[in-house]
């Protein structure tokens, strides 16, 4: 089999926020190395899971600072390249796919332009190609009338709907690296999974990696190759997604422990205990 | 325990808008809740169920038509209502960050419903409430952006009951707040429930979290209640309509072949 390097590479990333009452760690010591996979980012509010997803778009707030061993993206050292290179990266190799369509769509163009315009910025074609890209992404993501839904405008769109044209426009570029930030967290569950499905088939497609930040450590459990369990800024845990069950670290046994079940008993939950210790 | 039911709810139908373009938000729904017991309404977005707990509470817009029959302890419930018959049932809001008043203290948010309903030694209710929720007096003079989201929640579950309501209304209490917090809240209201004999109607998009707090629950869909279940029959996993089996399969995670690609026209 042929061994490819990695795709991603991360090694001591810690991302600082500068407040008038000092400097906030929000980041700090994170290490992983991706590689054509799905990864789950898992951690609570405040966790620092955004955050590191955000770090490696260089979409920080301006207050904030990245500062790393080694920051590499397909041998691009992303510590070192300027706004030009990393622009180039980020929507075209690099893809996001944020919360809530409502919020991450623009409410003045039509769906269609939207992809469109997002797709010329990437790649030299026409406008008649790029049409006719978006028309088929659209219908690669299960949407039933695509030219339809080309010409919508998002509020006419329902967040299902949204977030597959969402998924649609970050892929049109056919990026090696997707970043979804609690991509199905504004779904309904039923809709959630069909989401989820039509994600993984596009990836599966595409040969491109993701890296999946979210709460729920279930549905990263069950969706995802390999989970970084992150608390307090740092990552407590790296974990199979099948050897959710067996995890170590009692954060993450507290965290799947406090969570109701179906098919539970109805007793009081157990509570999660904090150990000053985790944060050494 | 008392095994008349607290509430019932017969052939509620809820409208808004008129003439063509009228909506029905809930239609032909009924059920009723054991009195000491927690009922879940299950559903999505749009299924109708807060607009079945806004009714309970009277709480519906005045332009909204209605039709049916709600009932608290086998009294009617109509949309206008006395202040005594108002103090029996209260309303805990989804949103933490946006149902405490922000320039009010803890104190203030406590001491108003107490005050308006007239009841006497206003600042021992207000401690007694605090530490019923968990919290220390010291919280009265703190502001809500000086509360984490869990702290708020349960200002907001002591804001409920600090004028002793015999029913709890509960619109998606956790749904905002991470799963440690969550587990905490759910453990208080359960406390809570048992030790002032409420009765709860629990509103979640989460199966998991009706069937832990819940004796029974009704899946609604689209305005209409598709399936009303003992928990039991949920966790024994019987449960017989569709849609209501679809949302239980959603609840347990991603499965790439269960998941299949209906065709979701929404």
């Amino acid at each position: 089999m042929m061994r490819r390097d990695p795709l991603l590479i991360v090694d001591g990333l810690r991302v600082t926020f500068d407040t008038p009452r000092g400097p906030v760690v929000a980041v700090r010591d994170v290490n992983f190395v991706l590689g054509r996979e799905k990864l789950g980012i898992v951690g609570e509010s405040g966790s620092g899971k955004s955050q590191t997803g955000r770090a490696l778009l260089g979409l920080l707030a301006r207050n904030g600072r990245v500062a790393a061993r080694r920051l590499s993206f397909d041998g691009v050292d992303l510590l070192r390249a300027g706004e030009a290179e990393r622009r180039a990266l980020r929507g075209g190799r690099i893809a996001m796919i944020l919360q809530d369509p409502k919020y991450s769509l623009n409410p003045v163009m039509t769906v269609g332009e939207q992809i469109v315009e997002a797709f010329r910025v990437h790649a030299n074609v026409s406008r008649r190609e790029a049409r006719l890209r978006a028309l088929a992404m659209l219908e690669a993501v299960h949407i039933r009338e695509p030219g339809y839904v080309f010409d919508a405008w998002p509020h006419e769109l329902s967040g299902g709907m949204g977030q597959r044209v969402m998924i649609a426009m970050m892929m049109v570029p056919e990026p090696d690296l997707l970043i979804a930030d609690e991509p199905t967290s504004a779904l309904d569950v039923t809709v959630r999974l069909q989401v989820l499905a039509l994600l993984d088939d596009m990836l599966a497609r595409r040969g491109a990696a993701l890296i999946f930040i979210s709460h729920d450590l279930n549905l990263v459990g069950s969706f995802c190759d390999r989970v970084l369990v992150m608390y307090a800024g740092r990552v407590v845990e790296t974990l199979r997604a099948n050897e959710l069950r067996s995890a170590r670290h009692p954060y993450t046994r507290g965290l799947l422990a406090c969570q109701p079940r179906v098919d539970g008993d109805g007793s009081d939950l157990p509570t999660l205990e904090r150990d000053p210790a985790w944060l050494r | 325990m008392n095994r008349a039911p607290a509430i019932e709810v017969a052939g509620l139908d809820v409208a808004f808008g008129r003439g063509r373009r009228a909506f029905r938000a809930v239609r032909d729904a009924s059920f009723s809740v054991t009195a000491g017991s927690s009922f879940g309404l299950v559903g999505e977005s749009g299924s109708g169920k807060t607009t079945v707990l806004r009714a309970l509470a009277g709480l519906l817009p005045p332009a909204a038509r209605f039709r049916g029959e709600l009932r608290l302890h086998g009294g009617l419930l109509r949309p206008a209502r006395s202040r005594a018959l108002r103090r029996r049932l209260q309303l805990v809001f989804q949103d933490p960050y946006g149902s405490l008043h922000p320039r009010h203290t803890v104190d203030r948010i406590l001491g108003e419903p107490a005050r308006v309903h007239g009841l006497d030694s206003i600042d021992r209710r207000t401690v007694a409430a605090l530490a019923d929720v968990g919290l220390d007096p010291s919280f009265r003079f703190r502001f809500p952006h000086q509360l984490s989201g869990g702290q708020r929640q349960r200002i907001a579950i002591a804001r409920a009951l600090i004028i002793e309501p015999a029913v709890v209304l509960l619109d998606e209490p956790t749904s905002a707040l991470d799963v440690s917090v969550q587990a905490e809240i759910l453990n208080l209201l359960q406390r809570l429930r048992r030790e002032y004999a409420l009765t709860f109607v629990l509103v979640s998009h989460d199966l998991a979290v009706v069937s832990h707090m819940c004796e029974a629950l009704a899946v609604m869909r689209a305005g209409e209640v598709v399936e009303t279940v003992s928990v039991d029959a949920l966790r024994a996993d019987t449960l017989q309509h569709r849609y209501s089996r679809q949302l239980l399969q959603a609840a347990q995670g991603y499965r790439s072949t269960a998941a299949g690609m209906p065709p979701a026209e929404r």
